[in-house]
């Protein structure tokens, strides 16, 4: 058996906080990706400016330099607001940031970019004339879109979507960079601590397969179920 | 040069984060990400050529081997890998005693080896799927004129495979540019690691970081846009009849 040395428990929690915060990071990223395709859609000239924008810069800065602007920015930010509450307004409250919620927002706001552009392709490849249907049917516009558009858009965005959250799942490492207790950290403490790197790293890089695999596997049930009615070709 | 020194000296008289000690700090920043994306993605590349080959070879102790390698390190975090080789390195019995330790002693190498092990991995999947892509005719006709397999894979799969696999290898490039910037994890000054520094030492996180962001941007687009101008120089043929 593998000698853990007394790390096994908080290497387990460690796997547990990384699937948290890549499970809500992911639903914040595909609301985010959802309004960013929508605004990136949309007629009104400044909701398409801010969409591009969004997506633009994102996708030109590194997640790691990003994550440490949120996260060490945030706290300086949030202080001067408050700071200003109370210099103004006389109201006095101190807003912690906290790792997880600040590992969370940032993972969410990078992968909300991507699933932006995916979302958009996929709803650009809905066939006009199942919307027309639709609204001929006299459906409003959010029936259309939670029966019609969306459905038929899943199929498209499928493909993009299991790959951003396979990229998604691997991002989440880099929160061990700013002090949070994934289990990224936990095996590069117990490496240092123990001097056995391979025991801990290989199994890290293990769960991550696992995880990997697993999803994989869920994404070609999905993928079959968002294909039903359109033949075994695709 | 001297003018141009005092010029921007004068301009940053009343800045006092952005120095000309820490536009140094930047700078070095700069050269070192620059050198190892670099180093990285030309090793890369020549590592990831064969193994593209192999990977859709029919006798399956080629093409499984290789097959794990690409799966194991596109399946786990760049961060692990660096960890890995790097801590591993480090810790192993008796290294600090041979010569190996000279190149192993500055973490520039095991990232260096992480990063060019990472990208030849996404490489060769990228190249694999182009020569899988071939036209059937293509082969046939090279076949036809008795090309031998060498001969065929030189004249006619690679130079179209390498011409098809452009688009998906600008963005491999993008996002080793960006992977790049876990190099500050483990003491390397590149460009995210002077601003690290500049960030700890003045405890101005806007400026730091807001600052190295629009470096990547810039190098961003710059790569972009090398890759669009090589599209368009190179996939000529593929453009539409009518423009």
């Amino acid at each position: 058996m593998i000698d853990l040395h007394g790390y096994g428990p908080r290497l387990l929690e460690g796997a547990l906080i990384t699937i948290e915060l890549a499970i809500l990071s992911l639903i914040l990223a595909v609301v985010l990706g959802l309004l960013t395709a929508s605004a990136k859609m949309s007629r009104n000239w400044l909701l398409h400016r801010l969409g591009t924008l969004y997506t633009t810069i994102i996708r030109g800065v590194p997640d790691l330099v990003l994550m440490m602007l949120l996260f060490f920015g945030g706290q300086i930010g949030i202080n001067m607001f408050t700071d200003m509450l109370y210099a103004h307004y006389d109201i006095d409250i101190f807003i912690n940031v906290n790792e997880f919620v600040a590992g969370v927002i940032t993972i969410g706001l990078i992968f909300g970019a991507y699933m932006g552009e995916t979302f958009r392709g996929a709803f650009l490849a809905v066939d006009s004339g199942q919307i027309e249907a639709g609204r001929a049917y006299g459906m409003s516009h959010w029936m259309v879109f939670r029966r019609v558009r969306f459905p038929l858009m899943m199929r498209h965005a499928l493909p993009g979507l299991s790959n951003n959250w396979m990229v998604l799942l691997k991002t989440t490492a880099l929160v061990s960079v700013i002090g949070l207790s994934d289990m990224v950290r936990v095996a590069s403490e117990a490496s240092k601590a123990t001097r056995e790197p391979f025991t801990f790293m290989i199994i890290v890089a293990a769960i991550y397969l696992l995880i990997a695999s697993f999803s994989e596997w869920g994404f070609a049930r999905l993928q079959k179920r968002y294909n039903v009615g359109f033949g075994e070709s695709h | 040069m001297e003018a141009l020194i005092a010029n921007i000296t004068e301009l940053l008289s009343d800045n006092t984060i952005f120095n000309m000690q820490t536009l140094g700090y930047y700078g070095q920043g700069l050269a070192t990400t620059v050198q190892l994306v670099f180093l990285a993605l030309v090793i890369g590349l020549v590592l990831a050529v064969p193994l593209a080959i192999g990977r859709g070879s029919k006798r399956k102790w080629i093409k499984l081997p290789i097959f794990f390698y690409t799966y194991v390190f596109r399946g786990t975090p760049l961060l692990v890998q660096l960890y890995l080789i790097y801590y591993g390195v480090v810790f192993v019995e008796g290294i600090q005693d041979t010569w190996l330790w000279l190149i192993l002693e500055k973490p520039f190498y095991p990232a260096l080896i992480a990063f060019t092990l990472n990208t030849a991995a996404y490489t060769t999947e990228i190249f694999h799927g182009a020569i899988k892509a071939t036209p059937r005719g293509e082969i046939e006709a090279a076949r036809a004129y008795g090309m031998s397999w060498g001969l065929m894979m030189r004249r006619i799969v690679l130079p179209s495979a390498f011409r098809r696999a452009l688009p998906s290898y600008g963005n491999e490039v993008i996002f080793m540019l960006h992977a790049s910037a876990i190099a500050s994890v483990v003491t390397i000054m590149d460009l995210t690691g002077a601003a690290r520094f500049v960030y700890a030492r003045y405890y101005a996180p806007f400026e730091a970081f807001l600052f190295v962001a629009a470096i990547y941007l810039c190098l961003t687009f710059a790569i972009l846009f090398l890759f669009r101008f090589l599209e368009k120089r190179l996939l000529a043929h593929l453009k539409p009849a009518s423009q």
